[in-house]
C-alpha cells in the first residue's frame, strides 16, 4: 500500500517561487501524469517527493508515512532519470543489480530479479554491455529496468520516454502501461507531451507555473477542463474560444448568434468549444474560410469568427475554400464556459 | 580547365611553403626537448672515463659503471629514499585532502565559493624563499625541522592547488545525476561516492597524485632549506654539485627527470582538460 499525499508543498529558489502551495493524493497503484509546459514546475515536484530536494515548507506522505525528512534510500521509491543516468562503468546487469547489491540481496535472488525485469524489457540480449556500448532507446530500458529491478512502493518517472523516436516511443509507452499495471506500483510520471499523458494517465494532474491547475482523469481533462488554460493546453489543435455577453436569463449572445448557456448573473463570459465538436449546419455562427488543410481522415478549416480566429475539424468529404462562408454549429453538450475575470469555468 | 590549375598552382606553393615552415618547428621545438635528455641518456649509460674525456659518443655504452657509482656514493641512497618517501607522503596528503575540497567545490552551494577558489590560486602567488625563514623557525619549534614529515607537509601545500582544482574539474565531469541516481537505489551519500563517483574518477585521481608525486619530486629549496640530515635527492645533488665527479652528476640528473617523464605520458590527457583544451 502506497498512497502518496502532497500537503502544501512550497518550493522557492532564492527569490523565485517554484513550486506555490501544492495539495495532491496520488492513490495507491494509481498513474499519476504531471503534465505541463516547460519550466512549470513538474521536475521540482518530483524531485521533492524522491527526496533531492527539500520542500521549502510542507509535507510528503508516502504509505501512512510522513517522509519528507527521509534520505531517498529511506523512502521506498525508484526513480527514472530524464537523461537515463545509467552507471557507466557497470554492465547493464549490474545497474539492474545496483540496488539489489545494496540491499546485500543474495546472488541468486540478484540474478533471478534481474533477469526477469531484463526480459520485462526486452533487454536479456544486452546484459553484458556497458552503458557506452548501449543505443540512447536501449540505455532508457535499463534506466526503467533498473527502477523496477527494486520492486519500489512507488515509482517516479522523468520524462523517461523523451530522448526516443516517435515510434520506439509508442512502442515503450505501451510497454510502460502493461508493465506497470502488472506490478501493483503507484506511480508519478513526468512529461510535457499531451498524447502520452492521455495515453498512459489514470489521472492527469496539469500544472501551470507552479501550480496544479486541475488533477483528473484523462477524458475529464479533456471534455471539462476546470480552468481556460487546460482547455487551450490540451487538444490539438486547442479549443475555440468567443466572447459571449449576457442576452436574458440562460442566454448568450455568440457572434450574433443566441445560445443556452449557465444562468449566472456575471458579466461577458467566454463561449468555448472543440474544433472537433462543430459541424456547418443550416443555422449557426457564421464563419470566413482562411486556411483549409486536407488531414487525411479530416479537413482543419481554420476560419474567422466574429474576427476571432475559429478552428473546425469537418468531414473530408466536404468542399471548402478559402474565403468561403460557412454557417457552423457546435454540438450543445460540448459547450463550455469560462469567468474570463477567473478565467475558472462556469457551469 | 587550364585557369582553374593556373590559379591553383601558386596557392599549393604557399600552402607547401606553409606545411615545410610547420614541420621545421615542430622539429626544433621537440630537439629543443628531446636533445639534452639524449646527452643525459648516453652520458648516464656511459662508463666514468667516457663521460669526462672528449669527443663524446653519441651513442650510448650502456655501461651501468656511473650508476654503479652513483649508488655507491654516500648518501646518495638514504637521499633517494627520502626523496620517494617526501614524494609519496604529499601525494597521498595531497589528495586526502585535495580531493574532498573539489568535490564540496563541484557538488555544493556555500557562501564564499568563488573567493575560496580564487584563494587556492592565491596560494601560488607566495613565492616560497619569503615563506622559508618564517617557516623555518615554526619547524624548529615545533621539532617539524629536519623531517620526512615536516618537509612532505610543505610540499603538499605546494601540490594542493593543483590536486584541488583538477579533481574539481574531475567531479564536475561526472553528472550528478549519476550520484542522485545511486541514493534513490539504496545509497547514502558516501557509499554513492565510493560505488559510483570514485571508480569514475579513478584515473583522473591517479593522474593528480601523480603530479602531486612529481611536484615534491622535484622541488629542492623547502627541501635544502628545512633539512640538514635528511635531505632528499634534489637538495642532496645540490649541496654536492661543485664537488661531485661530472659523471655523478648526469646520473643524478637523470634519475631526477626520469619520473617527470613518465608523469607527463601517465598524465598528458588530464592537463590538456585541465588547461581547457580538447583531448586529442
Ligand atoms: N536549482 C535551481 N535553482 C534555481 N531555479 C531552479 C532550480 N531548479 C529549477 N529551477 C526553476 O524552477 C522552475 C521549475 O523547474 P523544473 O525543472 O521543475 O521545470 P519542469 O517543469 O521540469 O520543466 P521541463 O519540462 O523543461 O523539464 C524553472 O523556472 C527553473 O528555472
Ligand atoms: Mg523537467
Amino acid at each position: 500500500m502506497a498512497e502518496i499525499q502532497i500537503k502544501n508543498v512550497a518550493k522557492t529558489f532564492g527569490s523565485y517561487t517554484a513550486l506555490h502551495d501544492i495539495n495532491l493524493t496520488i492513490a495507491d497503484q494509481e498513474f499519476m501524469v504531471l503534465l505541463g509546459a516547460s519550466g512549470c514546475g513538474k521536475t521540482t515536484l518530483l524531485r521533492i517527493v524522491a527526496g533531492l530536494e527539500t520542500a521549502t515548507t510542507g509535507e510528503v506522505w508516502i504509505g501512512g508515512r510522513r517522509v519528507d525528512h527521509l534520505a531517498p534510500k529511506d523512502r521506498g521509491i525508484a526513480m527514472v532519470f530524464q537523461n537515463y543516468a545509467v552507471f557507466p562503468h557497470l554492465t547493464v546487469f549490474e545497474n539492474i543489480g545496483f540496488g539489489l547489491r545494496m540491499a546485500k540481496k543474495p546472488n541468486d535472488e540478484v540474478k533471478r530479479r534481474v533477469e526477469r525485469v531484463a526480459t520485462l524489457m526486452h533487454i536479456e540480449q544486452l546484459l553484458k554491455r556497458y552503458s557506452g556500448e548501449l543505443s540512447g532507446g536501449q540505455r532508457q530500458r535499463v534506466a526503467v529496468a533498473r527502477a523496477l529491478a527494486m520492486e519500489p512502493d512507488v515509482i517516479l518517472m522523468d520524462e523517461p520516454l523523451s530522448n526516443l523516436d516517435a515510434l520506439l516511443r509508442l512502442e515503450m509507452r505501451a510497454e510502460l502501461k502493461g508493465v506497470l499495471a502488472d506490478s501493483k506500483t503507484t506511480a508519478i510520471y513526468v512529461t510535457h507531451d499531451q498524447v502520452e499523458a492521455m495515453s498512459l494517465a489514470d489521472r492527469i494532474s496539469v500544472m501551470h507555473q507552479g501550480k496544479i491547475i486541475q488533477a483528473a482523469t484523462p477524458i475529464e481533462v479533456y471534455r471539462n477542463p476546470a480552468a481556460e488554460f487546460v482547455a487551450s493546453f490540451i487538444g490539438n489543435p486547442p479549443m475555440n474560444f468567443l466572447r459571449a455577453e449576457p442576452a436574458g436569463e440562460g442566454k448568450w449572445k455568440v457572434a450574433g448568434q443566441i445560445i443556452d448557456g449557465p444562468r449566472t448573473s456575471k458579466g461577458p463570459l467566454q463561449f468555448a468549444i472543440r474544433p472537433e465538436d462543430i459541424r456547418p449546419a443550416e443555422t449557426g455562427l457564421t464563419a470566413t474560410a482562411k486556411v483549409v488543410e486536407p488531414l487525411g481522415a479530416h479537413l482543419l478549416v481554420t476560419s474567422e469568427v466574429d474576427g476571432t480566429m475559429f478552428r473546425a475539424v469537418l468531414d473530408s468529404d466536404l468542399q471548402v475554400k478559402p474565403g468561403d462562408k460557412l454557417t457552423l454549429a457546435p454540438q450543445p453538450d460540448r459547450v463550455r464556459w469560462f469567468d474570463p475575470q477567473t478565467t475558472k469555468a462556469v457551469a | 580547365m587550364t585557369d582553374a590549375t593556373a590559379v591553383a598552382a601558386p596557392a599549393t606553393d604557399t600552402r607547401k611553403a606553409g606545411r615545410y615552415l610547420y614541420i621545421a618547428g615542430v622539429v626544433v621545438l621537440c630537439a629543443w626537448v628531446i636533445v639534452p635528455i639524449y646527452f643525459l641518456l648516453i652520458n648516464t649509460l656511459s662508463s666514468p672515463e667516457t663521460v669526462n674525456s672528449y669527443p663524446k659518443p653519441f651513442i650510448p655504452e650502456f655501461d651501468l659503471a656511473s650508476l654503479t657509482f652513483f649508488a655507491k656514493f654516500a648518501g646518495m641512497l638514504t637521499a633517494l629514499k627520502n626523496s620517494v618517501i617526501v614524494a609519496g607522503m604529499t601525494m597521498i596528503l595531497s589528495i586526502l585532502i585535495g580531493a574532498p575540497a573539489g568535490y564540496a567545490l563541484s557538488r555544493f552551494e556555500f557562501r564564499g565559493k568563488e573567493l575560496f577558489r580564487l584563494l587556492i590560486l592565491l596560494t601560488r602567488a607566495f613565492p616560497l624563499p619569503l615563506l622559508a625563514l618564517p617557516l623555518a623557525v615554526f619547524f624548529i619549534r615545533t621539532g617539524l625541522d629536519d623531517t620526512t614529515f615536516g618537509l612532505a607537509l610543505v610540499h603538499t601545500t605546494l601540490a594542493l592547488p593543483f590536486a584541488v582544482l583538477i579533481t574539481f574539474s574531475l567531479f564536475s565531469g561526472i553528472p550528478i545525476e549519476l550520484e542522485e541516481a545511486a541514493w534513490t537505489l539504496g545509497c547514502t551519500r558516501i557509499t554513492a561516492f565510493t560505488k559510483v563517483v570514485f571508480p569514475l574518477i579513478l584515473p583522473g585521481i591517479t593522474a593528480s597524485a601523480i603530479f602531486a608525486f612529481v611536484i615534491s619530486w622535484n622541488e629542492v629549496f623547502a627541501a635544502a632549506v628545512l633539512t640538514i640530515e635528511n635531505r632528499t635527492l634534489t637538495a642532496f645533488l645540490l649541496q654536492n654539485l661543485d664537488t661531485s665527479p661530472l659523471h655523478l652528476k648526469f646520473a643524478g640528473g637523470f634519475i631526477l627527470v626520469v619520473p617527470a617523464l613518465i608523469f607527463i605520458f601517465a598524465v598528458r590527457k588530464y592537463l590538456f582538460a585541465m588547461w581547457g583544451i580538447a583531448n586529442r
